[in-house]
C-alpha cells in the first residue's frame, strides 16, 4: 500500500508543480536572450532604473555565446516568439534583416538621435539601408603592446605599425626562459575565434575569400602568404600551444605578464588596464592592427546589438527598451556611476567627442580602429560580401568553422600550411556549389 | 607468508582505489576550490591549489545576480518528474519483457536503445516546432515528458536486466495464490526489485539533472534548471573562472549531495546480480 501511495503521490506532485509556472504577476514583461559579457551583464544591475520609468518589467536569459546564437537562430526561424529583444552581433543582423525575421528599426524617437550611431556600426547592423538592431557595443581588434618590454628590445611601436616590425618585434621581446612570449594571437578553431583572426589579417595580405563570382580563393598565393607568416612568426615567438588559444587564453596570458603585444579586441583593453585583475597594468599601451602596405589593415569590427524579433508581441514595450539601452542617457547614467572607462564603447560618435571619455587611454585608439574598418570594402581587391572578418552569408559560420579547423591543425603541426589550404579551398568550393553560389 | 602477500596486495589495492577515486573527483575538487579563488588567482600560472585567500565573493556576486532557487526549483522538479514517470511506465515494460518475453523482446531491446544513437539536434527543429503548436514551449510539464522519452529506453534496460534476476517462479507463486497483475507488480515484484528501482531512479535522476541539449534549447525563463544558470555565467570574452566554478559548485551541490547520501543504495543497485 505504501509502495502504491507513493508512487502516486510523487506523479501526482510532480505533473501539478511541472504544469505551474512562475507568475510575477506583471502584465508587461519583456524577456531578452544576452550574452555573458561584462557591458551586458552591466546592464542586467540597472535594469530596474528603466522599469521604474516604464513600468515594464524585464527577464534577462543570459547564455554563454555559441549558445545564445543556436538558440535565438532556432527560435527566430520556427517564430517561437520566446524573445521579445535578442542580442545579436553583425554577422546575424543584416541576414535576418533581409530574411524578414527582424523588426525594422526605422521608428525611433528623435531623441535617441540615430544619427549618432558611428557610421561603420549603423553599415554593419543594416540591409537595403535599414537599421535592424541598435549597436549596444561595437568593437574592432588593435595591439595591445608592453611598454616596457618594448623599450628594453630597444625599439619605438609605431601608430600604425607593419606586420615585418611586428615580427622583429615579437621575436625581440621573446625571452623563453623568462616565460615571455613577444606575440599572443588566436589560433583556437571557430569562425569567431582564431577563425576571425586570420580572416581579418589575410585582408591586409591583400587575400579575399570569395572573388567577384564566390569562388573561394584560398588556393592564392595571398592565403599562402598569410598563412605562412603567421605560423613563422608564432613559432619563433608565440606561446606554446598556441593552436589551442583564443580570446580568453590569450588575455590570461597577457595580464600574467607572459605576452609581449596581444592583437584582439579593442574591449580586451578595459580588462588589461585594470590594477585588479592585470600584472601589467601600469604598462600597456595600444596601437592600431598591423598592415603590409597594401591598404588595409588586419583589424575587424564586431557589435553586439539588440534586435527585435518579428514574432514578438510586445513590439513598442521592446522599443522603448532599446532606445533606453543604446541611449546617450544609458551612456552618462554608467559613467556617473562606474566610470567612463566603463561605458559601453564603439557604438555613438558623441562619446569620442566628450571630454572625459577622451582621457581614457584606449578610447582614441578604439575609434581609430574602428573608423579604419570598412565592412563594405574589407578586401584589396573587390569581393561581392559584407564583413570584415566574415561574409554575411548564412553559409559562413558553418563553413569558417571547418576552415580554421584546418588552419589550427597547421598550427598544431598536424599537417602544412599547403595541405591546410588545400583542404580549405575544397570545404568552401564544396560548401559554396552545394548552397548554389 | 600468505597473510603478508594479502596484506600487501590489499594496501595496494586500497592506495590504486583511493588514487583512481581521486583522479576521477579531481575536476569537481578543482572547480569547488576554484570557486573560492579571485578571478586572477583562478587563472594564475603555474595553478594555485589551496595556498589562496579564500573569499566568498563569487558566491555573493552569483546569489546577487540570479535567482538560484528558481533554477534549482526547475531541477528538481523536471529530473524528479522525468524519472517517477520513466519508473511508472517502465516497471511494466520491464516485466513483461523480462517474465512474458516474446520471439523478438531482444530485438525490440535493442531497437530502444539505437534511439540513443540518434543526435538530438537532429531532431531540435521538429521538437521545438511541436512545442510551438501546442504552446508548451519553456514549459516543466513538457521538459518532464521529453526528458523521460529520452531516458526511457535506459530505464527499461536497467530495470529489464534488475528482473531478470528474480526467480520467475515467485510470481507464480503468487499468481497461484490468487494475485492479479496490479497486485504481482506492485507487492511481489517491486518490493524484491527495490535496489534495483532505486539505482535506476538515481542514475536517471542525475542523468535528467545534468541533460543540457533539451533543457537548454527549450527554455527560456520559467522553466529553466540548473543547467541554464550554469551557462549564462560562461563567456568567451572575458575572465569568469571563479564565478562560472561558483555557479558550477552551487549546481552540482544539491546532486552530490544525494549521491553521497545514496551510494550504498545506488553501489547495491548496480552491482545487484552481478556476482553469483
Amino acid at each position: 500500500m505504501s509502495i502504491k501511495s507513493t508512487l502516486r503521490a510523487a506523479t501526482a506532485l510532480s505533473l501539478i508543480s511541472a504544469g505551474s509556472v512562475f507568475a510575477d504577476g506583471h502584465s508587461s514583461t519583456i524577456t531578452i536572450a544576452t550574452v555573458n559579457n561584462g557591458d551586458m551583464i552591466r546592464m542586467q544591475g540597472y535594469t530596474d532604473q528603466f522599469t521604474e520609468q516604464t513600468g515594464i518589467a524585464v527577464e534577462w536569459v543570459t547564455l554563454e555565446e555559441n549558445v545564445l546564437r543556436q538558440r535565438v537562430t532556432t527560435d527566430i526561424t520556427t517564430n517561437g516568439g520566446q524573445f521579445d529583444i535578442m542580442t545579436i552581433g553583425m554577422y546575424e543582423t543584416p541576414i535576418w534583416g533581409a530574411n524578414g525575421w527582424l523588426v525594422p528599426l526605422d521608428n525611433l524617437s528623435d531623441e535617441y538621435d540615430v544619427d549618432d550611431i558611428l557610421p561603420a556600426m549603423a553599415g554593419g547592423l543594416s540591409h537595403d539601408g535599414t537599421l535592424y538592431a541598435a549597436p549596444f557595443y561595437g568593437e574592432s581588434s588593435m595591439i595591445m603592446y608592453r611598454t616596457d618590454l618594448m623599450e628594453a628590445a630597444g625599439l619605438e611601436m609605431p601608430d600604425a605599425p607593419t606586420w615585418e616590425f611586428i615580427r622583429e618585434a615579437a621575436a625581440a621581446m621573446t625571452d623563453r626562459d623568462a616565460e615571455i612570449n613577444g606575440i599572443c594571437l588566436r589560433g583556437k578553431a571557430g569562425w569567431g575565434e582564431g577563425g576571425a583572426f586570420i580572416t581579418a589579417m589575410s585582408n591586409s595580405f591583400g587575400a579575399r575569400v570569395f572573388d567577384e563570382n564566390w569562388v573561394p580563393q584560398l588556393d592564392s598565393a595571398e592565403w599562402a602568404e598569410t598563412l605562412n607568416f603567421f605560423v613563422d612568426m608564432m613559432s619563433e615567438s608565440g606561446p606554446a600551444g598556441y593552436a589551442t588559444n583564443g580570446f580568453n587564453e590569450n588575455l590570461s596570458l597577457f595580464q600574467q605578464g607572459k605576452c609581449g603585444m596581444w592583437i584582439d579586441a579593442t574591449v580586451a583593453a578595459s580588462f588589461v588596464t585594470n590594477p585588479n585583475d592585470s600584472d601589467v597594468a601600469d604598462s600597456v599601451s595600444f596601437a592600431l592592427a598591423p598592415d603590409t602596405g597594401l591598404g588595409k589593415r588586419s583589424n575587424w569590427l564586431w557589435a553586439w546589438a539588440l534586435g527585435i524579433p518579428a514574432g514578438t508581441q510586445q513590439q513598442d514595450e521592446a522599443m522603448q527598451f532599446i532606445e533606453w539601452a543604446t541611449s546617450k542617457d544609458y551612456i552618462e547614467l554608467i559613467a556617473e556611476n562606474e566610470g567612463w572607462a566603463n561605458v559601453p564603447p564603439g557604438a555613438r560618435t558623441s562619446l569620442y567627442e566628450t571630454p572625459e571619455y577622451q582621457e581614457v587611454p584606449f578610447a582614441q585608439m578604439t575609434l581609430d580602429s574602428i573608423l579604419s574598418a570598412d565592412p563594405n570594402q574589407p578586401t584589396v581587391d573587390p569581393v561581392p560580401y559584407v564583413g570584415v572578418q566574415f561574409a554575411a552569408i548564412p553559409e559562413w559560420a558553418g563553413m569558417w568553422t571547418q576552415v580554421s579547423q584546418e588552419f589550427s591543425a597547421a598550427y598544431a603541426g598536424q599537417q602544412t600550411v599547403e595541405e591546410a589550404l588545400a583542404n580549405a579551398q575544397a570545404i568552401a568550393t564544396e560548401e559554396m556549389e552545394a548552397a548554389g553560389y | 607468508m600468505a597473510r603478508a602477500v594479502t596484506t600487501q596486495r590489499k594496501t595496494l589495492n586500497t592506495i590504486l582505489a583511493w588514487a583512481v577515486g581521486l583522479l576521477i573527483f579531481f575536476p569537481i575538487l578543482w572547480t569547488i576550490l576554484t570557486s573560492f579563488k579571485t578571478e586572477a588567482q583562478a587563472i594564475a600560472s603555474p595553478p594555485i591549489f589551496l595556498n589562496f585567500d579564500w573569499t566568498l565573493e563569487n558566491y555573493a556576486v552569483v546569489q546577487e545576480r540570479s535567482d538560484y532557487m528558481r533554477f534549482l526549483w526547475n531541477s528538481l522538479i523536471i529530473a524528479g518528474g522525468s524519472t517517477v514517470l520513466g519508473i511508472i511506465i517502465a516497471v511494466p515494460a520491464a516485466w513483461s519483457m523480462a517474465f512474458v518475453p516474446s520471439k523478438r523482446t531482444k530485438d525490440i531491446l535493442l531497437w530502444m536503445l539505437s534511439t540513443k544513437m540518434l543526435p538530438a539536434v537532429g531532431v531540435l527543429y521538429p521538437i521545438y516546432l511541436i512545442c510551438i503548436e501546442l504552446g508548451v514551449l519553456d514549459n516543466r510539464a513538457a521538459l518532464v515528458v521529453i526528458l523521460m522519452l529520452i531516458n526511457l529506453p535506459i530505464i527499461v534496460w536497467m530495470l529489464y536486466t534488475y528482473f531478470r534476476e528474480i526467480p520467475g517462479e515467485i510470481l507464480e507463486a503468487a499468481r497461484m495464490d490468487g494475485a492479479t497483475l496490479k497486485e504481482e507488480l506492485l507487492y511481489i515484484l517491486t518490493p524484491m526489485a527495490v535496489p534495483g528501482i532505486a539505482s535506476t531512479l538515481l542514475l536517471n535522476f542525475i542523468l535528467a539533472w545534468n541533460e543540457a541539449f533539451w533543457t537548454l534549447n527549450l527554455t527560456a525563463v520559467d522553466a529553466a534548471p540548473l543547467t541554464a544558470f550554469i551557462a549564462s555565467y560562461s563567456s568567451p570574452e572575458g575572465l569568469f573562472f571563479a564565478k562560472l566554478s561558483a555557479a558550477s559548485t552551487m549546481a552540482i551541490a544539491p546532486i552530490l549531495i544525494l549521491g553521497w547520501f545514496s551510494q550504498k543504495q545506488l553501489v547495491r543497485g548496480l552491482t545487484f546480480g552481478a556476482v553469483k
